[in-house]
């Protein structure tokens, strides 16, 4: 058990006009990478419910991408401004559970970006690799800031939201 | 009652078969994945015989929900989805696996591969079991189009389109149609006389039945969506009815008002406070600048008035609004040139004798302000030599990563325009020589013949400062030949700088506007750049010539052309399909927050003041999901990507973590605990 390397599981959402092209044209043009991630479409990046994240990884997921349309380039004009705000928010709630930063990643990739996906997928297996398998609840417990990280979250949550606080 | 759910592996000939065991990834899903009643692997899915195979067993076997795990949904989900219309399941109870871009093609290992396949099978299997009936909606589409752009690209669509029988506005910013095109003197590699070719098409519309011009107008408002959208179009007050004006010009002879014509002429020509563009401006009503009119100023005048044999002039006319419903939009709203002063090296504004690209067609324009004569600034001096300096602003960093596509061969257009009309030495100095399309090579060997001097380099500066005799009094030119790896000093008398094709400054906001966007430097976005360059993501909103990249003018007329193809299309079949996959507020779950309000881009979403609820418009919605994943009262679902249907599909993705290996989930679905 020791010698045998660990393989993550790392569940990605793709953007339908974008980053879903992006894994296309990875494949048309026959860019290997690592097997460990398994793929969602959905429309648009901002359809990503962080719950989607915390589902994945109450599943078991090691690790989660969400991946769409470069900032200025989303389909759905402006979405994915509300992604980004989303996912730090995401990630200090994250950060507050006592999970390790690598483990989400936002990726934008644009459908003529195969090989930036592909680069970037080898290097989050790679980095969640590192950490090993997620030993969530336990990590949870013992997390000294959580006071101080839910307040932030809370004002972020309003930030992301777009209502005045 | 539980779904019966048929599974069918594609081999892809050996795409798929020569790297995943497609056997067993079939004979796996058929045996462990739940209701499942049917697996198979077959050559070629897409196939006809592909398709029947899933007909039949629809049709035999009472399948309720079909997988098809194959290449990308972005090729075939179609077809699939056909295949199980045909045999009476609705279309989007189908789901697709793509083995071949995500796992066959991408995966080194063949044993990785056929687990991943299965995980990617055991996911379609989850989601499509929760997936609903859905019905694309059909609305009618108007035969009335919009054309925004009035330059050669607009006036062919605007034409293509009108002489198919089908009514079209054109609208048009400045006075005159025409756009950069009527600046031109000639045009290359033809050297067609621009105005001659221009201008029978510019009449044509003018005088067409079925178009109607609104020139001096901008679109202000735009709602709707596909074959019924509605605009509000802003006509700016030109001072002048145009039901009363006939266009005798004697108005612009009589007012003592100068001014220099910034847009026309490119600053190097004049016009009076009421002006037509020029001659053959298209429509032929002049427009009365108040910003610059004596009367507007100083209260007293009205010369224009006092001699128009018509009363048409109007001193208190103000802008109107017109609405107007059409079915699909056209933009055709071209470029801008670069501000060659951002290269202060090169010394435009400075040393009066660099002039820009657009001033030397003004100059050299039989009908521009010298009549068509090539002189210095001082108005009477002929040049004895000229150096034309290639990609100012393009192909550099700094300002724009893009070749301007047009620059070499106008720059080979004035190389024999000067030699032609003055005998002048004409060097050019080229990163590269591009000239890319038909019969444009043969004309850069025709000027190689004609004696243009080329020079291969970056100019590093326009100078005054002589250094070496015979540079009195000349422009020099500092350049590494870069073909002989030498520096260079060439005194000249005139400069011309090639600048670059720029989009309009303001094409982000038009883009906002019509709900398409622009790439990083601000181009509008092609639905796809090579098998789809004229349609864009917003369905009814087509994109023509220059605005959407630089290109020449036969590049800009054949887009305009396709453009208006792809309208008739639509307008002859008469409606369109809008895809079912919308989101919706279910009311009693809304608390009238109004967070999703804000957060559409294509304000699909409305609050119900009366009821305090929010409701969504679904011809509008797009269905990017955004307001779903906000609601905080989870109160709006998104058509075929609810939250249940993506929670299934990460569930079933996983399943071999979910089902053990150890690692058991953390928060637990009911059914998968046991007792
Ligand atoms: C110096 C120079 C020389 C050239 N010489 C040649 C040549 O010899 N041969 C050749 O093939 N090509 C030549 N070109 C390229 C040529 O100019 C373009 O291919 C062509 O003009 C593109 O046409 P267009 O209709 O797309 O854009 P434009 O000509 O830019 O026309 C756009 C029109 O839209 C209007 N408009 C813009 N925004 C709005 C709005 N929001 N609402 C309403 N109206 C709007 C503008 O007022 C304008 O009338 C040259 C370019 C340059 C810079
Ligand atoms: S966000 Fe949800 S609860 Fe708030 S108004 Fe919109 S639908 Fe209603
Ligand atoms: S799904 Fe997107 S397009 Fe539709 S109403 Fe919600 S935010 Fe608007
Ligand atoms: S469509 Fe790709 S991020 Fe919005």
């Amino acid at each position: 058990m020791a010698d045998e390397r660990f393989e993550p599981k790392i569940i990605a959402f793709l953007c339908n006009w974008c980053s879903y092209r992006a894994a296309d044209l990875a494949g048309t043009a026959r860019i290997k990478y690592e097997p460990n991630i398994r793929m969602l479409r959905v429309m648009c990046s901002g359809r990503v419910d962080p719950s989607f994240v915390l589902k994945a990884f109450a599943l078991g997921a090691d690790g989660v991408m969400i991946a769409g349309c470069h900032p200025g380039e989303c389909h759905y004009l402006e979405q994915n401004y509300k992604t980004m705000r989303r996912f730090s928010m995401l990630k200090h709630t994250l950060q507050a559970m006592g999970m390790e930063d690598d483990r989400v990643r936002l990726q934008w990739a644009s459908a003529a970006e195969g090989v930036l996906l592909a680069g970037a997928i080898n290097e989050m297996i790679e980095q969640v690799r590192a950490l090993g398998p997620l030993d969530w609840p336990k990590n949870w417990s013992e997390n000294g800031n959580i006071e101080e990280a839910i307040e932030q979250l809370v004002e972020e949550h309003a930030e992301a939201m777009e209502v005045p606080v | 009652m539980a779904e019966r759910v048929g599974v069918y592996i594609c081999h892809c000939g050996s795409n798929i078969a020569g790297k995943v065991d497609v056997e067993d990834v079939s004979q796996w899903a058929g045996e462990e994945l739940d209701n499942v009643v049917i697996s198979r692997d077959y050559e070629f899915m897409c196939s006809s015989l592909g398709q029947e195979l899933i007909e039949d067993d629809i049709k035999n076997e009472g399948l309720t929900r079909v997988v098809v795990g194959a290449c990308s949904p972005h090729l075939h989900e179609r077809t699939f989805r056909k295949a199980c219309s045909n045999a009476g399941l609705n279309p989007y109870l189908c789901q697709m696996a793509s083995l071949r871009e995500q796992v066959s093609w991408v995966t080194e290992d063949e044993a990785l591969a056929t687990a991943k396949s299965k995980a990617m099978i055991s996911g379609a299997v989850e989601r499509v079991q929760l997936h609903e009936e859905l019905e694309p909606t059909e609305v009618p589409v108007n035969p009335h189009s919009l054309v925004v752009g009035g330059g050669i690209a607009g006036i062919q669509t605007a034409l293509e389109l009108a002489n198919s029988g089908n009514p079209v506005i054109l609208v048009e910013r400045e006075p005159s149609i025409g756009g950069h095109m009527a600046q031109f003197d000639k045009t290359f590699p033809t050297l067609d006389c621009s105005a001659c070719i221009l201008t029978p098409n510019m009449s044509d519309v003018s005088s067409h039945p079925n178009i109607t011009l609104l020139s001096y107008s901008e679109v202000e408002e735009v709602t709707g969506f596909v074959g019924n959208f509605h605009v509000r179009i802003r006509k700016k007050a030109r001072y002048v009815i145009e039901e009363d004006c006939t266009g005798c010009g004697i108005c612009i002879e009589k007012c003592p008002k100068s001014v220099i014509d910034e847009v026309f002429e490119a600053g190097i020509g004049y016009r009076k406070s009421i002006y037509r563009p020029f001659p053959q401006a298209v429509p032929k009503y002049p427009v009365l600048d108040a910003e610059t009119c004596i009367y507007f100023e100083k209260g007293t005048c009205k010369a224009c008035e006092k001699f128009c044999p018509t009363n048409a002039i109007d001193f208190e006319q103000k802008d109107t609004f017109i609405d107007i419903d059409v079915g699909n939009i056209i933009l055709a709203t071209g470029y801008d040139t670069f501000d060659s002063r951002k290269i202060p090296q090169y010394g435009y504004g400075r040393l009066a004798n660099v002039f820009t690209s657009l001033e030397f067609e003004r100059l050299c324009n039989a009908a521009g302000p010298t009549n068509g004569h090539i002189v210095l600034r001082d108005g009477v001096t002929t040049p004895k030599s000229v150096a034309i300096i290639h990609c100012v602003g393009s192909r550099d960093t700094r300002f724009n990563a893009h070749c301007s596509a047009v620059c070499c061969m106008s720059a080979l257009k004035f190389g024999h325009l000067v030699i032609e009309k003055t005998g002048a030495e004409v060097h050019s100095f080229y990163t590269d020589m591009r000239p890319s399309f038909k019969d444009y090579e043969e004309f850069y060997n025709r000027l190689l013949e004609e004696g243009m001097h080329f020079t291969r380099g970056r100019v590093a500066e326009v100078t005054e400062a002589a250094l070496q005799p015979g540079e009195e009094g000349k422009l020099i030119i500092q350049v590494e030949d870069t073909l002989i790896g030498r520096q260079r000093r060439i005194p000249v008398d005139m400069v011309i700088l090639m600048t670059a094709l720029e989009p309009k400054p303001d094409a982000r906001e038009v883009g906002l506007k019509f709900g398409i966007s622009c790439s990083m430097a601000g181009w509008f976005t092609e639905r796809h750049p090579k098998l789809d360059p004229v349609a864009t993501m917003t369905d009814g909103i087509f994109i023509a010539g220059a605005c959407q990249g630089p290109k020449d003018i036969p590049a800009s007329v054949s887009q305009g052309a396709a453009a208006a193809a792809r309208v008739l299309g639509m307008i002859m079949k008469g409606a369109v399909e809008i895809e079912p996959i919308v989101a919706t507020i279910h009311e009693e779950r809304c608390s009238g927050c109004r967070i999703c309000n804000t957060l559409c881009p294509f304000n699909a979403i409305d609050y119900l003041e009366d009821k305090m609820v929010s409701v969504i418009n679904q011809a509008l919605c797009k269905g990017c999901g955004t307001c779903v994943a906000a609601c905080p009262a989870q109160a709006i679902t998104g058509a075929h990507y609810s939250n249940e249907q993506i929670f299934a599909e990460i569930e079933g993705l996983l399943f071999d973590v979910v089902q053990g290996n150890g690692a058991k989930p953390v928060v637990e679905e009911p059914e998968a605990v046991p007792a």
